[in-house]
Parts: C-alpha cells; sequence; structure tokens
C-alpha cells in the first residue's frame, strides 16, 4: 500500500521533472533563434553566455551535488580552459610557438584536449591532496589552491599578467563558422548536451552509485568495499574537466580572457547557480543559470547592487526551497 | 593455530589514558560463533573497529585467514571478507533497501569505476542483492527507502548488506538491540543458519541468545579478556557470574537452554 503510493507520487515527480527539463531546453533553444530572426545579435551572445555558465556549473555540480563535494576553487578549472583556448589563439595570430617550443593550433578539435588533459592533471594534484580533508576544510584548502592559480595567471606577462589577453580571432571548429553567433550557440548548446548526458549517465552508473554512497554515507561505502577517496577523486577531475571545457567555450565567446575567471568570486558564482537551480538536480544549473545571467544583465544594468537582490533570491532558496529553481518548478524539494 | 579463520594478536589501543584495548588476543574459528561479552565501556565496539579498520590500534597484529590485514583500510578488509554490522545502524536512509545492498555487490562483482552502463539495469547486480536481501527477510520491502523501516528492520538490513559481501566472517555488535522478542528470535535463526558457513564474532547484551548462540565466548572486562572459553565454561565460571553476568539470573537461563 504504501510502497504503490510511494511509487507512483516517484514517477509522477520524474515525468514531472523531465517536463520541466525539456521546457528549460525548448527556451534556451529559441530565444537565439528568434533573436537571430529579429537581428538582436546580443541576445544570442547572452543565451551563449548563459549555457557556458551551465556548463561549468554541470561540472560543478557532478562534484558538489552528486558528490557532495563542495569545492570552492572551480574557478581555477574555468580559467585554465579559458587560457588554454587564449593561448593557442594568441600563438596561431602571431604565428610563434608555444614556450618557445610548441607549435600553437587555432583548432578547438585540438584545444578541447589540451584543456581537458591540463584540467584533469590539475584536479588530480588538487583533489588528491584536498580530499584527504572534508568539510570546512575542504572548501578552504580548494580555495587556496585555486588562489594559487589565480596570482599564477597574474604572473603570466607573456599573456598580458594582470590585463589578460584578447582573443582577436575566434578559434575555429571543424564544421560551421565558428564566428558566426548562432553557430557558436549550437556548438555551445551540443557541449552543454553532452556535458548533461556524461552526467547523466555517470550518475547511473556503478561509479554514480559509489558516488552517491560517498556522499550520502561514506561509512556505508567503506564498509562495502569501496575506497571513498578514489571514487570522490575521479569524481573530482571529471567535474574540473566538463568545466575547464565551458572555460574554454567562455574565452572564445568573450574573445578575451583574464584573471578574474580564475578568482574566487567566479567559483563563488559558480556554488551560487548550482544551489539556486538545484544541488544534485540534472538540469538545476541551467535554471541557475539561467537566473544568474539575467539577474546580472538586466538588474545590473540597472543597479550596481544587484547582487544584494541575487543575495535575497539566494536566501529564499536556501530557506524555503532545497529543491533550488528546478524543485520549485516540479513541486518536489527532495533532500538536496 | 588450528583452523582459525580470523585472529588477533596482542592488540592494544588506548584514548589518552584509558586502556580500551588492552593486551587482546582472540581467535574466530570456522563454523563457529564467538560471542564477545562484557559491561558498557569494556571496549567491545572499540575491538570490532580495530578488526574492520576503522580504528587503528597503538600495536599488535590482525590477521584474516593467515594474511596480516592490520594495515589495511576498511574498505581493502571488506573486500577480503570482513562484514561488519554497526551497533548503531550505518544506512543510506534516502535509499531503498535495495540500493544499499547492492553497492556491497558492486564491491565484489567486478570495479565500481565503470561509468556507463546503467546499474538500474544490471541485472547480475540486482540479483545478488537480492539474494543478499531475500537471506535477511525483505525482499517485499527491497523498494522501499531505508528510512522507511522499523529500527529493527534496519538492523535485519544491515546484516543483509554485510552478506552481500559474501564474507568469510561477521562482525555483530549487538545485532539484537532493540529487536523485539520476534525479531530477535528470527534473527537468532538466521545467525544460526549461516554459522556454518560464516563464522561470527559477535557482541551481544542478551544472553539468552549468546548461551543459545555461542559455542565460545570472551569476557572483555576493562579493555582485558578477563576470561574465555567454551560457553559450557563461561556460564559455569565462578568469576565471571561474580563479576560480570550476575549469578542467579544465570542459573535460570542456564537451565532452559542446557
Ligand atoms: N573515539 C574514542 N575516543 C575516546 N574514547 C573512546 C572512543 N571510543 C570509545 N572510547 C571509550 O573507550 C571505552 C570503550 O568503549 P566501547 O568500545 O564503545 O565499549 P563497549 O562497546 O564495550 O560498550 C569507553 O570508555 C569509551 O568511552
Ligand atoms: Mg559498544
Amino acid at each position: 500500500m504504501i510502497n504503490s503510493i510511494t511509487s507512483l507520487n516517484f514517477t509522477k515527480n520524474m515525468s514531472r521533472e523531465s517536463w520541466v527539463n525539456l521546457l528549460l531546453l525548448v527556451v534556451i533553444v529559441s530565444v537565439p533563434i528568434i533573436a537571430t530572426l529579429m537581428d538582436e545579435v546580443y541576445y544570442v551572445n547572452l543565451s551563449t553566455r548563459i549555457i557556458i555558465i551551465a556548463m561549468a556549473a554541470v561540472g560543478l555540480n557532478f562534484a558538489l551535488g552528486f558528490g557532495g563535494m563542495v569545492s570552492f576553487g572551480h574557478a581555477a578549472f574555468f580559467g585554465l580552459g579559458g587560457y588554454v583556448a587564449g593561448i593557442a589563439a594568441f600563438h596561431s595570430f602571431e604565428g610563434t610557438l608555444f614556450l618557445g617550443l610548441i607549435p600553437a593550433s587555432d583548432q578547438m578539435l585540438l584545444i578541447w584536449p589540451v584543456a581537458l588533459l591540463g584540467a584533469a592533471m590539475i584536479a588530480l594534484l588538487i583533489g588528491a591532496i584536498s580530499l584527504r580533508t572534508q568539510g570546512v576544510y575542504f572548501i578552504m584548502i580548494t580555495l587556496a589552491f585555486a588562489q594559487m592559480i589565480y596570482y599564477f595567471s597574474i604572473s603570466l606577462t607573456t599573456y598580458g599578467g594582470e590585463d589578460g589577453l584578447s582573443i582577436i580571432l575566434r578559434n575555429n571548429f571543424a564544421i560551421g563558422n565558428s564566428n558566426n553567433p548562432l553557430h557558436f550557440f549550437a556548438l555551445c548548446f551540443f557541449a552543454l548536451l553532452m556535458s548533461l548526458w556524461l552526467s547523466h549517465r555517470m550518475v547511473g552508473s556503478r561509479f554514480g552509485a559509489a558516488l552517491t554512497m560517498a556522499k550520502l554515507n561514506e561509512t556505508r561505502l567503506a564498509t562495502a568495499g569501496i575506497e571513498p577517496y578514489s571514487i570522490r577523486l575521479v569524481a573530482f577531475v571529471v567535474s574540473a574537466m566538463i568545466t575547464a571545457f565551458a572555460g574554454a567555450l567562455f574565452a572564445d565567446l568573450n574573445g578575451f580572457v583574464d584573471p578574474s575567471m580564475l578568482s574566487w568570486h567566479r567559483s563563488g558564482e559558480i556554488i551560487v547557480i548550482v544551489v539556486l537551480g538545484g544541488v544534485g538536480r540534472l538540469f538545476g544549473p541551467i535554471a541557475g543559470a539561467i537566473a544568474f545571467v539575467l539577474l546580472e544583465t538586466f538588474l545590473g544594468g540597472f543597479t550596481d547592487r544587484w547582487q544584494l537582490f541575487l543575495g535575497l533570491v539566494l536566501l529564499g532558496v536556501v530557506l524555503f526551497a532545497r529543491g533550488g529553481l528546478i524543485g520549485l518548478m516540479t513541486g518536489n524539494a527532495r533532500h538536496g | 593455530m588450528v583452523d582459525s579463520i580470523m585472529r588477533i594478536q596482542k592488540l592494544y589501543k588506548s584514548f589518552g589514558a584509558l586502556k580500551a584495548t588492552d593486551d587482546v588476543s582472540l581467535d574466530l574459528r570456522k563454523g563457529e560463533i564467538h560471542a564477545l561479552i562484557g559491561p558498557n565501556g569494556a571496549g567491545k565496539s572499540t575491538l570490532i573497529s580495530q578488526i574492520a579498520g576503522s580504528l587503528k590500534p597503538d600495536s599488535g597484529q590482525i590477521f584474516l585467514d593467515g594474511e596480516d590485514i592490520t594495515q589495511l583500510s576498511v574498505a581493502a578488509r571488506a573486500v577480503k571478507g570482513l562484514g561488519r554490522c554497526f551497533q548503531v545502524s550505518s544506512l543510506a536512509m534516502p535509499l531503498s533497501v535495495r540500493r544499499n545492498v547492492m553497492i556491497a555487490s558492486q564491491a565484489i562483482t567486478g570495479s565500481s569505476f565503470r561509468f556507463w552502463k546503467a546499474v538500474e539495469s544490471d541485472k547480475a547486480l540486482i540479483a545478488a542483492a537480492d539474494e543478499a536481501i531475500d537471506m535477511v527477510g525483505l525482499l517485499d520491502r527491497a523498494d522501499e527507502p531505508a528510512s522507511y523501516l522499523s529500527h529493527g528492520e534496519r538492523r535485519q538490513l544491515e546484516v543483509g548488506c554485510a552478506l552481500a559481501l559474501k564474507p568469510k566472517l561477521l562482525l555483530l555488535d549487538e545485532p539484537m538491540a532493540g529487536l523485539g522478542a520476534g525479531g530477535s528470535e528470527r534473527l537468532t535463526g538466521l545467525l544460526e543458519s549461516l554459522k556454518l558457513d560464516i563464522p561470527i564474532l559477535l557482541i551481544e547484551h542478551d544472553m539468552d541468545a549468546v548461551f543459545r548462540l555461542a559455542d565460545r565466548i570472551s569476557v572483555l572486562v576493562y579493555g582485558q579478556i578477563v576470561a574465555q572459553g567454551t560457553s559450557h565454561k563461561i556460564r559455569h565460571d565462578p568469576l565471571v557470574r561474580e563479576a560480570y553476568l550476575g549469578s542467579s539470573d544465570l542459573d535460570v537461563t542456564g537451565e532452559v537452554y542446557d
């Protein structure tokens, strides 16, 4: 009796969440198409911005939402991806060699693997050390590592130091024209879909089952014969790679990369987006990114104190809607 | 050493000035239930934690099947066949009964670094978990969240999680505590049926259950083993009766199961 009622509720909520997810995708795709038809390039790029920031949050959500690891250093990976794209574009444009040794490419299909590999290696290092701690110490140590990388980026005088680096010619993708705003949007949208699909598959896999258990009850996981540390470490690396991918796209969108991409403000923003959208909800980052970028753009154009309103919204979500915006829309404020 | 599956040798563990484990040596033999009894605070749970690996002893060794496992992690010991149940249930409450058990099946049926195939449709994994769930009599509740289970059912579920590891032995910390008479009876039956395949180190306060189940008993007081022997010997040990068991109670229960 009880069993059948709950399983019924469960399927009902699931399908409702799927509808909400689909709606989000439809909105996010139709806006740039309509904007293109109306010749409003600004809104195409705004949509692309939302998509990319959502993808950065999809990365963090994998570690934070599904693995319970509150990383306060994900901007480091975002910025790392950005700098890989920026530095590649810089050397290709100048026709110079990276470190005087390695020829650069302006092909995204070559740049991305480098960004992903770089992020994976650095995340492995940061994770291996940070994951020996938990709770507030983990938050602080990831922040500390990110700050180190932030200051390192400032010291890169070849690449503009504190002023950053302009990407004069956007890097190229194998098909389409990356300089066409709608083409570039489509590319980013596809990347976002890939990251969502990857998250979804991984959360449902054996690895995901272990990761979920690491979040809910680490003792149970270890007693069941699986090392929580290694599960978390791999999840942290995957999470960093997704965020770095988003960073590479972000640099090409803006035609610019500077150390602020790696600042702790940025790390905080990504956390805010995950929490706003719904921690551990697959599409939470999209809802969060839409809300965040819209507040930033429209309220930010209106007053410099827009973050005050962001703070109020966040407070409301944390106090009254633990499932975030997705939880509100599905009427299901499941555990967070 | 005759046929012991697990052996502890000269184990010491102090918390500050408190000697929680003080020169403890004992072994668990194939086919037996070895009960560990003693008053609250004697160091029984602390000893189990050291065997399971969640606490490191100050000195001494723990052997599983002849192999020194003293330096291994909790997870490594579990994979090698140490099944453990906690004094206070440790489950993932929001997850279903099946999901709680599946994680143990997962550990022994291959790598957890498989990122693609959905566990929901992994028939072998589900079958392995259901077998363990069935053994503890929870199969009809397998889809419910663990939080829906009664206290007693949660204890059963923990035993199920341990069984899913297909362990070489079980470490059970007061599994009967808080189970009603019926639940206690059922679990006693289960343990009895298991012991030939899976020897059990059993901490238990319910003396009826202990004397019914245990082949051997060790009595722990202030971190030290003060008496060790067959169930019969311990029951009639005047020192044990005086120091710990309380002689009058014992005669009654003693008669019943003699
Ligand atoms: N982590 C710990 N730190 C300090 N003292 C502890 C710790 N764990 C247990 N103790 C102490 O060690 C003694 C033995 O505890 P425990 O093993 O739980 O006893 P039992 O399970 O036999 O009731 C108790 O006095 C307890 O307070
Ligand atoms: Mg105890």
